[in-house]
């Protein structure tokens, strides 16, 4: 039950706000070999701010830059990848998941081979990651509608 | 009695929150306070695999300086690091938590939908009728 | 009151068992316990010749326990598909 409300300070302040999430969210990604960070916590940076965007301006904006078409997509993109790069392990003659192999594609010895391969998956799980939080927000905050009601509902209304 | 509270407090608040959340499991009437009940119990076992963790005189588990394409030379000593596995397993956890907890408040929504009501005893006197 | 009173019961029960099973935990922070000498001193000396990445936790989670996050990842995917099932559905 998302209400269009407008209030011009919050709008501006998220507007600044926003971008810089997004960009931090992708800096955890790319530092979590070196520090505190990887996939799971640069998805939920990403998610939160796609969930600062509904909450601050409205239901239609948010479809408008993140449709639920895409939303599906990036859902099963993410393990896509992940399962997609043990599979190319697999058929370079190693076992599933052995990154030390990429090394006859990519032109590094296989110690550093497997640095790589970590960052491959970890990007897969990022993207999975954010587009089941963004998912599983709208389908409970809407209760499965995906439309924004304008004033209250009837709240005894028994559906069955 | 005393040596054992202080030398073991991060036991203490694990039992705490523990009985905390299986108490509003329990006894609470609202559905969704059980299910926050549940969250706070999963959320104690989280804490307590991740304080075995920790070491007297360990830093965080990052490796200073191992960088660049010298690293097959660094020597590395276990007693100055904390113990990263409990870390690892419980990221898996954590997630877990989220997934079921999505779930369960997806099913509480149909279930407001369909009795109008989140008590537990007016929703078993309907199913009764 | 029944239900409050038999709540109250089973809790001071598992009190009493957990304080119990609270003498035979090590103390906190104890460098030789059990959960640090056993299998992860072999990880925090070989990670970083192995796989190059200084983070150990990454290299733990991504490369050691990989196949792990893999069903890990598919366990967050069936959860939002199973909400979306539960909650999108079409006018009847």
């Amino acid at each position: 039950m998302i209400r269009e409300h407008e209030d011009i300070v919050i709008q501006t302040v998220c507007r600044f706000f926003i971008p810089f999430m997004q960009a931090y969210g992708l800096y955890v990604l790319a530092h979590g070999h070196g520090s505190p960070g990887g996939g799971f916590q640069g998805g939920c940076i990403l998610a939160a701010s796609f969930i600062l965007m509904t909450i601050s301006y409205d239901l239609k904006e948010v479809k408008r830059r993140f449709s639920e078409k895409l939303n599906v997509l990036f859902c099963s993109l993410g393990v896509f990848i992940y399962a997609g790069t043990g599979l190319v392990c697999l058929l370079l003659g190693g076992n599933f998941l052995n990154y030390g192999k990429l090394s006859k594609i990519l032109p590094t010895d296989p110690v550093m081979a497997r640095y790589y391969g970590m960052a491959a998956i970890e990007t897969g799980v990022q993207i999975t990651v954010m587009a089941i939080m963004v998912s599983i927000f709208l389908n409970l905050v809407t209760a499965g509608k995906h439309e924004e009601t304008v004033e209250e509902e009837d709240a005894g209304d028994n559906s069955k | 009695m005393l040596e054992i509270i202080v030398s073991k407090y991060n036991y203490w608040i694990f039992v705490f929150l523990l009985i905390i959340g299986l108490y509003s499991m329990m006894t609470k009437n609202n559905l969704m306070k059980k299910l926050i009940g549940m969250n706070i119990f999963q959320w104690a076992i989280i804490l307590y695999f991740i304080s075995i963790g920790a070491k007297r005189g360990g830093s965080v588990p990052i490796i200073p300086g191992g960088h660049g394409h010298g690293v097959q030379k660094i020597v590395v000593h276990a007693t100055g690091y904390v113990n990263p596995l409990p870390h690892v397993l419980m990221l898996t956890a954590i997630v877990v938590g989220v997934a079921t907890t999505g779930i369960a408040l997806a099913i509480l929504v149909r279930i407001y939908n369909s009795y109008g009501t989140l008590e537990e005893d007016e929703i078993m006197k309907e199913l009764g009728k | 009151m029944t239900r409050k009173f038999v709540g109250i019961l089973i809790a001071v029960i598992a009190l009493i068992a957990l304080m119990q099973g609270l003498k035979d935990l090590p103390k906190w922070a104890d460098p030789n316990q059990p959960a640090s000498i056993h299998v992860s001193p072999r990880y925090i000396e070989k990670g970083i010749e192995e796989t190059g990445v200084p983070n150990i936790v990454t290299a733990v989670l991504a490369d050691y326990r990989g196949y792990d996050t893999l069903f890990e990842t598919a366990v967050i995917f069936t959860a939002g598909v199973a909400v979306m099932m539960l909650l999108r559905r079409s006018k009847r």
